[in-house]
């Protein structure tokens, strides 16, 4: 049984939903990723979505693409996220870490190489989100030769023929994207996320993630009732860019505080 | 030639390794869509028709296949014919398929176009066909080219388009699609996009090919009728690659027809400033698409540069990537101070100012054009007029514009 799979199992037998949050690795340096990693865990983390930087993020907003410039300029590459992994992994061994990013840097480095080199680091899965199922020849061999888990997008526009490839070739959890729209919009709509949601428990067996303009507590308190894992990205990043002069103290004490309030939020969902 | 080239891409938009739908879900279903429409409307008489008529009455087609007698003798070797391109209405092959793209936009339903754009033509070009059919256009444009353009910007606000000027990234076309990409997954319902090269997720790269294979149909039946024989050789400047490819393609089974696509070379090849994967280049994943693309060994695209903003990207079309590998295709580079000396020959001998893009083709021409016989025929794709590039030329040349 994967990392993930084992968390999922042990949140449910005690009604908990999880919170996973976004930063990119190396955002708003090199040397802070880890230290943050483990501050997200610290303030109620069940798990850590860690983007890779890539230089032509077209599937995020504003805040994300000016993360992941800021990393760029220290040229943070995939090595170094996979470093950045593996030092996490000296103190933490519990906590699932997933990479979110795009297949370029991937196919860069080779399907192979890359999946052996995340699998010895101590990644638990990858999510590629220019990398659709269809596409998936020799990727998904290469992830699961190497026992990590497969993590694919399910959109409010995916039709019912494409659900039962996600559920065939994922695995892990599916990650529900909450909107039509980049990272960090502002349309979230829980009636409409509710009824997709719905559709999608009697399609599929994994557990579903739900992510995509979750701002605040009221928003992730929400999504809780629905989903097995709420994801949180560029409310988080948006504290990292606000306080990326100042030291990494100040960083942490924002990113706490809104970790706090969404993990308060989740636990009341969790609660009723 | 045992390549069957009708039968490429595959039904999943594989051209050999390359092409391919490397997109966000939320695009997944619209890209279907679009190709499930298209795949019926390719083959309908009532919409070839329409498509048709379009392009003579509104367009302009067919365009002339011109002699440039006097620019051909000052090479002293073969006969040099001009594809003239830059006579359709907008002035370049773009709206060839934008044309096409429009009434596809229409049968769906949707009401709102976006795009995107490098040198302003394929703005302009979206730009016009959506002021025609009444629909709503926002065309994405790298603020630097913004700058650069400046006609083409002034253009598209007179037809009604909102132009976003791209601030990200490199501020060039390759940050205009990002752009363009994460307006379409927002308003993925009502919106069409009209990609402006043969390049992104299928089924843009054989879509855009087929709206553009125009010029190479019209230009076949013109070579023959006045030389009575096929070209020896082709040439057409790449960027995304529309232009060429539209003049390529029917000549792809015509063994005896060499095929030179020209790059932008910019500083030279060895500077690494330059916008030229196919030459200088790996392959990789970009904007939908497997192709050869300017990447850093990290999988990180760099930086391009060409003094033409149209070439100035730093992927190819898919297509382009598999004729190189297969060798159909040759793939050569022009600088930036060849594609000026281009642009000053074809102006002075000619009497034709072409775009700073065209002029990379026409430099090309410079070169092959004394190594081969006063009988033979080269076609060079005359994709653009010059007109937009006034700003830059004027700041190079030294004169007031």
């Amino acid at each position: 049984m994967s990392r993930i799979q084992k968390k999922f199992e042990a949140l449910k037998a005690q009604g908990k939903t999880a919170l996973i949050p976004y930063i990119t690795a190396g955002d708003p340096n090199p040397n802070a990723t880890v230290s943050l990693m483990h501050l997200l865990v610290s303030k109620g983390a069940d798990m850590i979505e860690l983007g890779v930087p890539f230089s032509d993020p077209m599937a995020d907003g504003p805040v994300i693409q000016k993360a992941v410039e800021r990393a760029l300029k220290h040229n943070v590459s995939l090595d170094d996220v996979l470093e950045y992994v593996r030092v996490f992994r000296e103190q933490d061994e519990h906590t699932p870490v997933i990479l979110m990013g795009y297949l370029n840097p991937i196919e860069a480095e080779g399907y192979e190489a890359f999946s052996a080199a995340a699998q010895s680091v101590g990644v638990d899965a990858v999510l590629t989100v220019d990398m659709p199922p269809e596409e998936s020849m020799g990727y998904l061999e290469a992830l699961q030769g190497a026992g990590l888990d497969r993590v694919y997008l399910v959109s409010p526009t995916t039709p019912e023929s494409r659900l039962a490839a996600v559920n065939e070739k994922g695995s892990g959890f599916v990650y529900y994207v909450s909107l039509k729209g980049v990272t960090g919009s502002s349309e979230l709509n829980a009636g409409d996320v509710a009824e997709q949601v719905n559709r999608l428990r009697g399609r599929l067996s994994l557990p579903i993630g739900i992510g995509f303009g979750i701002r605040n507590g009221e928003a992730a308190f929400e999504m809780a009732q629905l989903g097995d894992a709420v994801i949180v990205g560029s409310a988080l990043v948006s504290l990292i860019e606000a306080n990326a002069h100042e030291d990494l103290y100040e960083v942490e004490l924002a990113l706490g505080k809104k970790m706090t309030e969404f993990r308060a939020a989740i636990d009341r969902a969790d609660a009723q | 030639m045992t390549v069957d080239f009708s039968k490429f891409p595959n039904e999943h938009g594989h051209f050999g390794p390359y092409g391919g739908i490397f997109a966000p879900e939320t695009l997944m279903a619209a890209l279907e869509q679009l190709n499930q429409e298209y795949q019926s409307l390719k083959n309908d008489s009532a919409f070839l028709s329409e498509l048709s008529d379009d392009l003579r009455d509104y367009v302009g087609r067919p365009t002339p296949l011109y002699y440039a007698q006097r620019w051909s003798e000052s090479l002293g070797g073969a006969k040099i014919y001009l594809k003239r391109e830059d006579l359709n209405h907008t002035g370049a092959h773009k709206v060839n398929n934008t044309i096409g793209q429009a009434l596809l936009a229409k049968r769906l339903g949707k009401t709102r176009i976006i795009a995107e754009t490098g040198a302003g033509q394929h703005g302009v070009a979206s730009a016009t066909v959506a002021a025609r059919l009444g629909l709503e256009c926002v065309v994405y444009m790298g603020a630097d080219d913004v700058v650069r353009q400046a006609p083409n910007v002034a253009r598209m606000k007179m037809l009604g388009a909102k132009v976003v000027a791209v601030e990200s990234g490199t501020r060039t076309l390759k940050d205009a699609l990002n752009e363009a990409m994460r307006d379409w997954v927002t308003n993925v319902d009502d919106t069409f996009y009209i990609i402006g090269t043969v390049a992104g997720p299928h089924p843009y790269p054989a879509m855009v090919r087929d709206f553009q294979a125009v010029i190479g149909r019209e230009a076949r039946q013109q070579v023959l009728e006045k030389e009575g024989k096929l070209p020896d050789a082709l040439i057409a400047c790449v960027g995304g690659g529309s232009n060429a490819i539209g003049l390529f393609h029917e000549f792809l089974p015509d063994e005896g027809v060499a095929i030179y696509g020209v790059e932008a070379a910019g500083h030279g090849l060895e500077t690494g400033q330059h916008a030229a994967p196919l030459c200088a280049g790996t392959p990789g994943v970009l904007h939908g698409n497997r192709t050869y693309l300017m990447q850093d060994k990290n999988g990180q695209i760099i930086g391009t540069h060409s003094i033409s903003a149209g070439l100035d990207y730093p992927g190819v079309g898919p297509e382009h990537a598999w004729l190189k590998d297969i060798g159909r295709a040759n793939y050569v580079a022009i600088d930036d101070e060849e594609a000026l000396q281009g642009f000053r020959d074809l102006t002075k001998y000619e009497g034709i100012i072409p775009a700073l893009e065209t002029s990379h083709a026409i430099a090309y021409a410079t070169k092959l054009a004394p190594t081969m016989d006063k009988d033979q025929v080269i076609i060079v794709n005359l994709s653009g007029r010059g007109d937009k590039d006034m700003n830059t030329i004027a700041q190079i040349e030294g004169f007031e514009f």
